[in-house]
């Protein structure tokens, strides 16, 4: 493949002089509110990182928060969930998982102290790197599975596919719908609107919100990544806001449907079944965690092996991780410059907080790119 | 926080950034001492020893690259252009010598040396000098990865430049596209498959220094070399050094079509990618235009821009304004991977 970048030049979605319409029009609909602070949330990482690449918080209105909500899948696997995965390691499994998981702390350990220790962690960027690796060789290799529905698709159908007999995974699957009903109904929270991940949207269609948008009178825009798309669909919420009309609408047309992709959907609940589970510093979430169903025990390593969880938690907790609020900064509740650690014991090379880990994390995104928005000011 | 880790060098250390700048100040350059000299630790991109009435220049630099072969160069050249580059950073741009030394490891092919030491000619002859002197080692299969080429130059000069020199007011001229390099390696290391048009653009840029210098006498007040780390790391660096804030317009910044496209396809940022031909340079405001013009005359400037400016506030911050919003710039922590998922 040669990349002629003819297409690149014509990037439709990243025209300054229409951003700087857009921002425009975002600080006098937020200014029509009448009332400040408006704040809204997103929940999703690629939005947060959009956002910070092109310096988009630097043009937001003073009185507009917006917020980024549990959007990154790094970041919400609960510890129990790293010590599975830490457990089956040290017990010799070989472990394939995305590179963002490694640095991840458990109840005492990391897979990257596993791996230090000499428990076998391959880094993989796709489930289908895992499959090929079992292809190869005899030994169990189990596939600790992370993400959102988006990710849970790809691994439904590997599942589908049939991978090799000593193929495992280990879902640590999160639904992101749920979630919303739950920072909704946080009695802290200041969010009067969502803007919602067109990608995940791509798969369950936009009509999923209609329910949520009911119970909670709160409106939710689908938006897509790129700076204009992200502007438009924020000026739209703090219309909804500003009209008092609690709705979906969707303003990533161009990719997302009322229906969504009925196949993806279809092939995501044969495979798995949403049950309650805890989110990392979040709340325990009913329908939150997707679990492989019982048609599936045969790749299921919970059911294939005997994961023992309990000798990890001897060790205590690092005493700077009681300091870490990445809860309360997921939640829409604090910001990463409220926590003490931020920036000082707790950096990207040397991550307390999971957070700060992950490329999608609310607290390493600002480290990365700088959560400062008086920079407009300077000369 | 501790970690198991932290008794080792990590290949963080290496990468040009803060880890490798901690690393050499808290064990390299532990009691070497200071003089009437700029030494090591000054961290410059060599040394500067007087000599009657002019300063003797010294750099040294080891190069392995993988692979040693690439799309735009070799490691060959880029030990010449290294040295080179190093040297005229720091004003001092005819080089009067090179040294070379060469480890090789066992099995490594003489056909394949035969072409590194054409292009160490070829590149020598590019920027005016010659090696002078060398030394060769072999070491067994598995002890070193293939070759390894460590090269040493000397030059005087009477316009001694820093790399600490900037101030408020400064603009920061780019001497051609960036990200070339390290984009055309990271492709044919992973063989990614977008090797495409990318092309290292290891070059020797003493006589384009020369030109520079030369257009505005006094007027250019820092240099460096953006190698590792990218234009982000050096201009981290100078910012630092000079207590300057920087301003980047992101729209200025020359980057080819075929970095950009690479770049975003690998979720890469381009400021944090290597460069071995283009050069990072402080100039006085009201000299500027002259400065960019007459590198714009060389051949290897012709793309080069004013891409920033120094500001007395928030010295040592980078920032970049998008075209959209403005957002800090983070100093590199480690080597930039491919984000595929």
């Amino acid at each position: 493949m040669t990349i002629t970048d003819a297409s690149l030049r014509r990037l439709q979605f990243r025209d300054p002089v229409r951003a700087a319409g857009l921002v425009h029009a975002l600080q006098r609909v937020t200014t029509e509110i009448g009332r400040a602070p408006v704040a809204v949330m997103h929940v999703c990482g690629s939005h947060e990182q959009a956002i910070a690449r092109f310096g988009l918080r630097a043009v937001f209105p003073r009185g507009l928060d917006v917020i980024m909500g549990p959007g990154c899948p790094v970041c919400i696997t609960d510890l129990p969930e790293v010590d599975e995965a830490v457990a089956l390691a040290r017990q010799g499994i070989r472990i394939a998982t995305y590179g963002d998981m490694l640095k991840v702390r458990g109840s005492a350990l990391s897979l990257a102290d596993a791996q230090a220790e000499g428990a076998r962690i391959e880094v993989v960027y796709s489930i289908a790197q895992a499959v090929e690796l079992a292809r190869n060789t005899d030994e169990p290799i189990v596939f600790f599975a992370t993400g959102f529905e988006t990710t849970a698709v790809a691994t439904a159908a590997v599942i589908l596919g049939g991978p090799p007999p000593n193929f495992s995974v280990l879902s640590a699957h999160k639904y992101i719908p749920p979630v919303m009903e739950i920072v909704s109904e946080m009695p802290e929270t200041r969010i009067e609107g969502f803007l919602a991940a067109g990608h995940a949207a791509t798969i369950t269609g936009w009509a999923i919100y209609e329910d949520f948008v009911a119970r909670h009178r709160k409106p939710v825009v689908v938006a897509g990544f790129e700076p204009l798309d992200i502007l438009a669909g924020l000026v739209r919420l703090v219309e909804l806001i500003r009209d008092g009309m609690p709705q979906v609408v969707n303003m990533y047309p161009r990719c997302v449907t009322r229906e969504g992709n009925l196949t993806a959907q279809e092939q995501l609940w044969r495979v798995f079944r949403p049950i309650g589970g805890r989110w990392r510093g979040i709340a325990h979430v009913p329908n939150g965690n997707l679990r492989l169903r019982d048609d599936w025990a045969g790749v299921d390593a919970r059911r294939r092996f005997t994961i023992d969880i309990t000798a990890l938690w001897d060790a205590a907790p690092p005493a700077l991780v009681q300091q870490c609020i990445c809860g309360e900064i997921m939640s829409g509740i604090a910001s990463p410059q409220d926590c003490r650690l931020f920036g000082k014991e707790c950096v990207p090379d040397s991550a307390v907080g999971a957070c700060m880990v992950s490329s999608e994390g609310t607290c390493r995104i600002w480290h990365q790119y700088g959560g400062h928005p008086d920079l407009a000011r300077l000369a | 926080m501790t970690t198991l880790l932290d008794g080792r060098i990590a290949l963080k250390h290496g990468a040009g950034g803060r880890a490798m700048r901690t690393l050499i100040q808290d064990v390299l350059l532990a009691g070497l001492g200071s003089g009437d000299w700029i030494g090591a630790d000054q961290m410059d991109d060599g040394a500067a020893i007087r000599v009657g009435d002019a300063w003797l220049v010294i750099t040294t630099d080891s190069h392995v690259v993988q692979p040693a072969f690439f799309p735009g160069g070799d490691i060959g050249r880029l030990a010449v252009c290294g040295t080179v580059n190093d040297l005229a950073m720091m004003g001092a741009t005819e080089p009067l010598g090179l040294t070379c030394a060469v480890v090789l490891e066992e099995g490594f092919a003489r056909e394949s040396l035969q072409r590194v030491h054409e292009s160490m000619r070829l590149a020598c002859l590019e920027s005016g000098t010659t090696i002078v002197t060398g030394d060769t080692k072999v070491m067994g299969r598995g002890e070193v990865d293939g070759i390894v080429i460590n090269t040493t130059g000397v030059a005087l000069t009477h316009t001694l430049v820093r790399d600490a020199g900037l101030h408020a007011g400064d603009r920061i001229i780019v001497t051609g596209t960036i990200g070339d390099h390290g984009l055309a390696v990271m492709a044919t290391r992973h063989q990614l498959g977008i090797e495409g048009t990318l092309r290292s653009d290891v070059a020797p840029l003493n006589a384009l220094v020369r030109t520079a210098m030369a257009a505005a006498p006094g007027a250019i007040t820092a240099m460096k070399d953006p190698t590792r780390g990218g234009l982000a790391s050096a201009l981290h660096e100078m910012a630092d050094k000079g207590r300057v804030g920087v301003v980047l317009e992101e729209n200025a910044l020359p980057v080819s079509d075929a970095v950009r496209g690479a770049a975003e396809l690998l979720g890469i940022d381009s400021l944090h990618v290597a460069n071995e031909g283009k050069a990072v340079i402080g100039v006085r405001a009201d000299a500027a235009d002259a400065v960019l013009r007459a590198i714009r005359a060389h051949p290897l400037g012709r793309e080069a821009a004013i891409v920033g400016t120094c500001l007395a506030e928030r010295p040592g911050l980078l920032v970049l304004d998008t075209g959209f919003g403005r957002r800090l710039i983070a100093e590199p922590e480690g080597e930039p991977l491919p984000r595929i998922c």
